[in-house]
């Protein structure tokens, strides 16, 4: 009798199922990190953006899936003939997420608490050249600068640098109120954050309905989410090695891309012996950096010869300046006067390509007889020792923020480079704003910085995410830290 | 009793103190500064200080120790450095996981070890007593992580009848919310129940040695009576001992569990907070813990006088 019942049932949800012919409109994403807080204007941390940015807040301008810079909240803009003033007409009919309209107001708070004195702005330096914000109109809001920048709109484009309201900013930490597509539901801590389609966005909706941020740290925990199911993407998949197995399962789809991560085997170029070029050119051409790839990242990462991104236009390719040669290198050693080879620190943070690299590096460098003393450090030491103390000879680090060559033009910086060229370089660029001629000098700086071999130029960092093949839409690269969920929709 | 009572009392308090300056002086040596880490490799030093300044870490250790000591005394666990919010709230929902999985798991384990270790103690040298001393011995031998994935891939990946973590929260229903929680409990039981299961062994036989069971055994009873009513309750001690350890090392050791499960419990809470240097959170979890264990010493120390009338006048 039972099974008699069963039967059409079972035929009803059969046909409601693909009757109704609706794709899925819910998404579940891994991610590695969790998020400390959600205000992207009072953190560094990459989990913020990588949830809030294009999803809950939007700026002026914001980045594009290829890294260009788009008009976002500013529909259009003028600069004025000595590029010393900016004026933006902001889209109008914008609407905060509590219901209230976005206006000159806002924009003029928002810029000018990030750039304020006690500003707790994680890139304050975006802003040091606002010289005041001024509203025009409603519509309209004008940016006066203490000098002309080429670098405004794509600074505008950060995740620091969002439109958020005075009303609501200090809630932000744990229930951000934007003006994006989607909105903030729901975070159980720990575990993940929810956020639902914006019934109200002023541009096109977005196809998903909800999207739900999971937080999985394991490699191993987040290999078991995806095949059971449980998570229906990783943009960043945390663990390399099982990526060929995911590729060959039709469920999944393996996506390579590239982020703005230069991975860099960091010098201390105020420490003897790494003071001196030489020096420094040895360790250059003792790294065989193929070897590290495989090694360390299984394959993944495009080898960089200067601290650029391979996928930027003005893009040189400078690897051969430090080719693998340890003889070479043995010579140059000689010449410095270090036959008989020298001893140095070697710090390293905790991800693994900094732990894994770092063992290959350790014994590409005992090659040539350069001695290196490992310590493993978490974090917050090696902020501290490396990066605030300076007490390091050699570290590696992926620089993961978008056309950061300009922190060689700050002596202070943990690398310690002193270039007066470099430094006037720089300012010539961020005061040009001809395309052509910022090409040339973005040129010349990677050359600069490459010729003085300041650190040890390793790869670029791969994106390698895993999706369900049904899945369209996400970010193959990440020209920023975010998962950009505006065009990611299923397939039937 | 009641000098007993007061006594443990006393303990419990000094411990506490005598914690809360241990916990504070070795969070506090650790070098690493919470607002560097928050605002990452391009923050001007200036804005660091600010937040330093926003998160009152400008202030003396000494001033920090005693504005945080008072406010435990008030049930006021402070402000997270990193999260902005009430460590007393991150605590709760952490418990919310935590509790729960501790005692799912010492419950599992106590009704394994129980009927187990009677078992292999009544039949000892037998069969069943060889049997379940093998599987005890795999069970410690295991390690519970490397089971915890095994299941994993069996229940989770394979048979698709669990999902392969995470907590829905009890807002999704208390079944929905335990059946998340039944394989972690499940591969944390494992190796507890295999200790207790041979404590409550070893410490079963030592009483059933005793000259008092053969007393129980020359007026009449027979061995299983004689073993239900005297032998048992003689045996309770260690297996309470153990019991107690147990349940505090649950509560704050699960994390590689809650790591492989990625459970948002307490362990996973104290070891985020130590990498980004959440000072307040670690020690504000750290008391906690320290809490609980010393406050599931006290409970054990009572349940000794319950088993054993001689504790309660004696000290």
């Amino acid at each position: 009798m039972k099974s008699i019942n069963i039967i059409p049932a079972a035929i009803a949800v059969l046909l409601l199922t693909s009757g109704a012919h609706a794709a899925k409109t819910d998404l579940v994403l891994g991610m590695q990190l969790e998020p400390p807080n959600l205000d992207p204007t009072g953190g560094a941390a990459a989990a913020i953006d990588e949830i809030v940015y294009a999803n809950i807040f939007e700026g002026l301008t914001q980045f594009g899936a290829d890294g260009s810079v788009n008009p976002a909240l500013a529909e259009s803009w003028e600069i004025s003939e000595d590029g010393k003033r900016y004026t933006f007409t902001l889209q109008s009919g914008v609407k905060f997420h509590d219901g209230s309209a976005m206006d000159s107001e806002d924009v003029k708070f928002s810029l000018d608490r990030a750039g304020a004195e006690d500003s707790t702005n994680a890139q304050k330096q975006l802003f040091a050249n606002i010289e005041s914000v001024e509203v025009v109109d409603a519509q309209t809001v004008a940016l006066n600068l203490k000098a002309a920048d080429g670098n405004m709109l794509f600074n505008l484009a950060w995740g620091d640098a969002v439109i958020v309201a005075p009303e609501t900013i200090g809630t932000a930490v744990t229930s951000p109120v934007g003006t994006g597509p989607f909105k903030f539901s729901n975070w159980v801590q720990g575990d993940q954050i929810v956020i639902e389609k914006n019934p109200d966005y002023w541009g096109e909706p977005v196809k998903l309905e909800k999207a739900t941020f999971k937080f999985i740290s394991e490699p191993t925990a987040a290999f078991a989410a995806i095949m059971a199911g449980d998570v229906d993407a990783f943009p960043v998949y945390p663990a390399p090695e099982n990526l060929a197995q995911l590729e060959a399962d039709p469920r999944f789809s393996v996506v390579l891309g590239s982020t703005e991560g230069e991975t860099i085997l960091s010098t201390n170029n105020k420490q003897a012996p790494l003071d001196d070029v030489r020096v420094r050119q040895a360790i250059a051409h003792a790294i065989d950096r193929s070897a590290i790839i495989d090694g360390a990242m299984f394959g993944y990462g495009t080898p960089i010869g200067s601290h650029f991104a391979p996928h930027n236009p003005a893009y040189v390719d400078l690897t051969a300046k430090s080719e693998y040669d340890p003889q070479k290198s043995k010579a140059l050693l000689k010449e410095a006067g270090l036959e008989d080879g020298f001893t140095t620190t070697l710090k390293l943070p905790p991800p693994a390509y900094a732990r894994r690299g770092g063992e290959i590096i350790a014994s590409q460098l005992r090659e040539v007889g350069i001695n290196v003393e490992i310590s493993n450090l978490e974090w917050a030491q090696w902020l501290e020792q490396v990066f605030k103390g300076k007490d390091y000879g050699l570290t590696i680090v992926s620089h993961t923020e978008p056309m950061d060559i300009g922190i060689y033009a700050n002596p202070e910086y943990y690398f310690q480079y002193d270039n007066a060229d470099f430094r006037a370089l720089i300012e010539n660029f961020n005061a040009e704003s001809d395309p052509d001629k910022r090409m040339t000098l973005l040129k010349d700086a990677q050359t600069i910085i490459a010729d003085d071999y300041v650190n040890g130029y390793l790869f670029q960092l791969a994106k390698t995410g895993v999706a369900s093949s049904k899945l369209k839409g996400l970010w193959p690269n990440s020209p920023t830290q975010a998962n950009d969920l505006t065009g990611v929709y299923w397939e039937d | 009793m009641i000098h007993y009572l007061f006594k443990r009392c006393l303990i419990l308090l000094a411990t506490l103190i005598v914690a809360s300056l241990v916990v504070f002086v070795t969070i506090e040596v650790v070098p690493g500064d919470p607002a560097s880490f928050m605002l990452g490799l391009n923050a001007q030093p200036d804005t660091v200080n600010a937040l330093r300044a926003e998160l009152g870490l400008d202030q003396s250790r000494l001033q920090r120790y005693l504005s945080w000591a008072g406010g435990l005394l008030k049930g006021d666990f402070g402000i997270s450095y990193t999260y902005r919010t009430p460590v007393v709230d991150m605590v709760r929902d952490r418990l919310g996981v935590s509790l729960p999985l501790a005692m799912y798991a010492l419950l599992l384990s106590v009704l394994i070890a129980f009927p187990a270790g009677v078992l292999a103690a009544s039949r000892r040298g037998g069969v069943g007593d060889t049997a379940i001393m093998g599987v005890t011995q795999l069970g410690l031998a295991i390690p519970n992580f490397w089971f915890a994935m095994l299941l994993v891939l069996l229940f989770a990946i394979k048979l698709t009848w669990f999902s392969a973590g995470g907590f829905p929260g009890w807002d999704s229903g208390f079944f929905v919310a335990m059946k998340s929680l039944t394989l972690p409990a499940i591969a944390l039981a494992l190796p507890q129940a295999s200790i207790l299961t041979r404590v409550m062994r070893s410490s079963l036989l030592d009483v059933l040695n005793e000259d008092f069971m053969r007393t129980a055994r020359a007026k009449g009873l027979s061995k299983r009576a004689a073993l239900w009513k005297h032998a048992l309750r003689n045996a309770m001690i260690p297996v309470l001992t153990i019991l107690g350890l147990q349940f505090s090392f649950l509560l704050a050791g699960a994390i590689i569990i809650e790591n492989v499960f990625f459970l948002p419990g307490l362990g996973r809470l104290i070891f985020q907070s130590i990498a980004s240097r959440d000072l307040i959170v670690v020690e504000s979890v750290v008391m906690l813990l320290v809490f609980a264990v010393v406050l599931v010493t006290f409970m054990v120390d009572l349940a000794y006088a319950w088993v054993d009338p001689r504790l309660r006048g004696a000290r």
